[in-house]
C-alpha cells in the first residue's frame, strides 16, 4: 500500500529525514518509536503533504501512485489520514460543519452525491459512539478550547468519519488518561479492516498493548535504525534508545 | 480644476422645495450650507481624513434626486437581510415610499415613527428641539452637506419605559434613477429613559449605478435606555457612501452599534458617541469586507465625559484584491471621567498581497484612574490551519473560504437580532464560499 524509498526531507536548510525506507502492506499495523526530535512527526507530515517540508530525495508510492505529486487534499481524498500530534484549533468553524465538509469532499471525489445535513447527523450519531464523545462537542469550534485529551479524541472521530485506507496516528496516546486511551485504542481497532493499514507513532508500550503492531521501527537522527516485531517495543521499554543510537 | 463646492451646489440648493419649511429649519439649512461652502470637502491634510481621499466625490457634481422608479417590495426585500416581516420604512432615492413601508405594528406598540416631512408638520416642536442638536455640523463638511440638503428622513420617538422587541428596518434603496444623484437621508432617534429599541438601517442598490449617499443619523439614548443600531451598507460598488451616526448617551444607558460594510467604491462610516451620564456603556462592532479597488473606512469616536462608563469596540476587516481598509478609533477621556473602562480592537485579514490597511488608534486620556486598551492585528490566513483542513480532504478554495468566514464569526456573533445575524452570516459565508449551505 505504501512504499517509502530512501526519503530525505528538509525544513528550510535543515535536513531532518535522512534516508527512510519503509513498506506498509494492507492489513498491517506499524509502530514508529524513537527519541524526541528524531523526525517521527516530520515523516508523518511529509506523508500527509505538509507544505513546510521539502523532499530532497527519494520517493513515496501509495497504492501505485506517486504520493509526492498529490496535493494534501487529494491524498486525504485517496484515503491518507494523519491524526496530528498537535491538532489545530479553528475558532469560528464548528466541528459539525468541518466534519460534514470533509466527508462531502470525500464523497464528491469518489463521484458520490453530497450528504444532506440531516442524514449526516444520523451518521454522526453512530460515529460519536466509536469515541464515546458528547454530541455537544459537534457544535463547538474545531478543537478550540478542547482539552488535550478531547483534541485527540476529536482526531479519532474525524478518522471514524473519513474511514481512511492509511491512518497515521502521531502520538494520539499522549495526554490521554487510562480510560480515554482504552476508548481511543478501541476506536482505532474498530475501524481496522483487512484492506487498510495503520502507522502509530508513540513513545509508550501501553498503547501497543491495545493496538498490537505487526512491526516496530525505531527512528533516530532521521533514519530507521532498527526494525522488529512487537517484542522490540518491550525491549525499548526496558532498555531505552541508547543502545541503538550509540552513547553520544 | 473644479469650481469650489460652494458654487457647484448653489444651484442644486436653489432647486430644493423649501416652501413647507418653518423659519427655524430654513435658517438651519442656510447655516449648514454656509458651513459646507466654507469648509469644502475635506482633503487628506485633514487629520480625520488622512487615509481616505474623497477626491472622487469632490470631483463630481451630483444632482438632487427627483424621480424614482417603482421597485416592488419583493425586489427590495431580496436585497436586504433580516426578517421580511419586520416593520419597515422604505426610502427610494432618498424619498419615503409609503406604499412600500409597513409601520403599523410599531405604531400599535407605541413607537412614534414618521417621516421628517410629516414630523415637521405634526410635531414641529419635537423636531426643532432635536434636529441638528446632536449631529452638529460645525467643522463637519458632510454633516453640513446633509443638513443643508436633507429632504426626507425618519423621526423615531420611543416613549419613556417602552420596551419593544420588534425592530424597525429602514431600507434605503437606490434604483437606476439615482445615477449621478446625491441622497442625503436623515434619521433622528430619541429613545426616552428606560426604553429599549432596535433599529436596522440597510443601504442597498437595485442597479450598479454611480450615486452618492451622505447619511446622517442622530440618536439620543436616555437614562437607562438600551438602543441597538445596525447599519448594513451594501451600496452599489460604483457608489460613494459617507454615513455619520452621532449618539449621546445618558446615565446607565446602553448603545450598541453594528456596522457591516461591503458595498460602495468608497465608503466612510463615522460612529461617534458621547457618554454623558455615569455608568453608560457603549459597544461598537463592525465588519468590513471589500475587494477589487474598494475603499472602506471606519472612524469611531468615543467621548468619555462622565465617570464609570465602559466602551467596547471590536472591528474586523477582510480585504482582498487591491482593496484598502481604514480604521481610526478615537477615544477621548475627560478629566472628570474617572473609572473609565475602554477597550478597542481592530483585526484585519489580508487575502491578497495587494490589499492594504491603515489602522490608527488614537487615545486622548485626561483622567488618571482609567483603564483603556487598544489592540490591532493584521494577518493572513493561518497556513497550519489551511494544511489541517486540506489534510481532511477539503480543497484549497474551500479551506480558505471557511477560514476567512471563521475570522469574521466572532464579530458577527455580537449581533443580537437573530434574523439579522443569521442573514449577515449567510451573506458573508456566500461571499467567501460561493455556496449557500451553512
Ligand atoms: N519547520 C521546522 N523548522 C526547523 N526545524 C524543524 C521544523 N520542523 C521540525 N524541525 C526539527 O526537526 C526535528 C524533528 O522534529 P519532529 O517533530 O519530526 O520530531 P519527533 O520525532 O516527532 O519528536 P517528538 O517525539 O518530540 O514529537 C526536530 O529537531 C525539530 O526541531
Ligand atoms: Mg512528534
Amino acid at each position: 500500500m505504501l512504499t517509502i524509498d530512501n526519503l530525505h526531507a528538509n525544513a528550510g536548510d535543515k535536513a531532518i529525514l535522512k534516508g527512510i525506507s519503509l513498506t506498509v502492506n494492507a492489513g498491517e499495523v506499524h509502530a514508529i518509536m524513537g527519541p524526541n526530535g528524531s523526525g517521527k512527526s516530520t515523516l508523518a507530515q511529509v506523508i500527509a503533504g505538509h507544505p513546510g517540508f521539502e523532499v530532497t530525495k527519494g520517493s513515496i508510492t501509495y497504492v501505485g501512485q506517486d504520493l509526492l505529486e498529490m496535493d494534501p487534499e487529494v491524498r486525504a481524498q485517496q484515503g491518507v489520514f494523519l491524526a496530528f500530534q498537535y491538532p489545530v484549533e479553528i475558532p469560528g468553524v464548528t466541528n459539525a460543519y468541518f466534519l460534514r465538509s470533509a466527508y462531502n469532499e470525500l464523497r464528491k471525489a469518489h463521484g458520490k452525491e453530497e450528504m444532506d445535513p440531516m442524514e449526516f447527523l444520523d451518521l454522526m450519531e453512530q460515529k460519536l459512539k466509536v469515541v464515546d464523545m458528547d454530541p455537544a462537542m459537534l457544535q463547538r469550534s474545531v478543537n478550540a478550547g478542547f482539552s488535550g485529551g478531547e483534541k485527540k479524541r476529536n482526531e479519532i472521530l474525524q478518522m471514524a468519519v473519513l474511514e481512511p485506507k492509511l491512518a497515521i496516528l502521531d502520538e494520539t496516546d499522549s495526554g490521554l488518561d487510562i480510560d480515554a486511551l482504552r476508548v481511543v485504542a478501541g476506536g482505532v481497532n474498530a475501524l481496522k479492516r483487512p484492506d487498510n493499514a495503520t502507522i502509530v507513532v508513540t513513545h509508550y508500550q501501553r498503547l501497543l498493548n491495545h493496538i498490537v503492531p505487526d512491526f516496530v521501527h525505531v527512528l533516530a537522527g532521521g533514519k530507521i535504525v532498527k526494525s522488529g516485531g512487537k517484542e522490540l517495543a518491550l525491549e525499548l521499554e526496558a532498555k531505552g534508545y541508547d543502545w541503538l543510537v550509540g552513547t553520544a | 480644476m473644479n469650481a469650489p463646492a460652494a458654487t457647484r451646489y448653489a444651484e442644486a440648493f436653489g432647486q430644493l422645495d423649501t416652501a413647507a419649511a418653518p423659519p427655524w429649519l430654513a435658517a438651519l439649512r442656510t447655516a449648514a450650507l454656509a458651513e459646507f461652502n466654507a469648509l469644502g470637502f475635506p482633503t487628506t491634510r485633514n487629520e480625520d481624513w488622512h487615509f481616505t481621499s474623497v477626491t472622487p466625490i469632490a470631483d463630481r457634481t451630483f444632482r438632487n434626486a427627483t424621480s424614482t422608479g417603482a421597485p416592488t417590495a419583493a425586489e427590495i426585500l431580496a436585497l436586504t437581510v433580516g426578517d421580511a416581516s419586520w416593520p419597515r420604512a422604505v426610502f427610494v432615492n432618498g424619498q419615503c415610499d409609503p406604499t412600500l413601508s409597513t409601520l403599523g405594528a410599531l405604531t400599535t406598540a407605541g413607537v412614534r415613527v414618521s417621516t421628517l416631512t410629516a414630523a415637521i408638520k405634526d410635531t414641529p416642536e419635537f423636531v426643532a428641539d432635536h434636529l441638528g442638536k446632536l449631529a452638529t455640523f460645525s467643522a463637519q463638511a458632510f454633516t453640513a452637506f446633509n443638513t443643508a440638503f436633507a429632504q426626507d428622513g425618519l423621526v423615531v420617538h420611543v416613549p419613556r419605559s417602552l420596551v419593544v422587541d420588534l425592530p424597525l428596518h429602514i431600507i434605503h434603496v437606490a434604483d437606476a434613477q439615482a445615477a449621478g444623484c446625491m441622497l442625503h437621508p436623515r434619521l433622528l432617534v430619541v429613545a426616552e429613559p428606560l426604553s429599549q429599541f432596535n433599529i436596522v438601517e440597510s443601504f442597498v442598490s437595485l442597479n450598479g449605478t454611480e450615486y452618492f449617499t451622505n447619511a446622517v443619523a442622530e440618536i439620543s439614548v436616555g437614562d437607562g435606555a438600551r438602543l441597538h443600531h445596525h447599519k448594513v451598507q451594501r451600496e452599489s460598488t460604483e457608489a460613494f457612501h459617507v454615513g455619520t451616526v452621532q449618539v449621546s448617551q445618558g446615565r446607565n444607558s446602553l448603545f450598541h452599534s453594528f456596522s457591516y460594510a461591503s458595498g460602495a467604491a468608497l465608503s466612510r462610516t463615522n460612529i461617534y458617541t458621547r457618554l454623558l451620564g455615569e455608568a453608560a456603556e457603549t459597544r461598537l462592532n463592525g465588519l468590513y469586507l471589500v475587494d477589487g479597488t474598494q475603499h472602506a473606512d471606519h472612524q469611531t469616536w468615543v467621548e468619555h465625559i462622565a465617570p464609570s462608563c465602559a466602551s467596547r469596540e471590536l472591528y474586523k476587516g477582510i480585504l482582498d484584491g487591491h482593496a484598502h481598509g481604514v480604521f481610526n478609533g478615537k477615544v477621548f477621556v475627560d478629566p472628570e471621567a474617572q473609572k473609565t473602562d475602554g477597550k478597542q480592537s481592530n483585526h484585519v485579514l489580508l487575502l491578497s498581497p495587494t490589499a492594504r490597511v491603515d489602522a490608527k488608534p488614537q487615545l486622548e486620556i485626561f483622567a488618571d484612574d482609567v483603564k483603556c486598551t487598544h489592540g490591532s492585528t493584521v494577518g493572513r490566513l493561518d497556513e497550519l490551519a489551511l494544511f489541517y483542513m486540506k489534510s481532511r480532504g477539503i480543497g484549497d478554495e474551500n479551506s480558505r473560504a471557511l477560514l476567512t468566514y471563521a475570522f469574521a464569526a466572532d464579530v458577527l456573533e455580537t449581533v443580537e437580532l437573530d434574523a439579522l445575524r443569521n442573514g449577515l452570516e449567510r451573506i458573508a459565508f456566500e461571499r467567501f464560499t460561493h455556496s449557500t449551505q451553512l
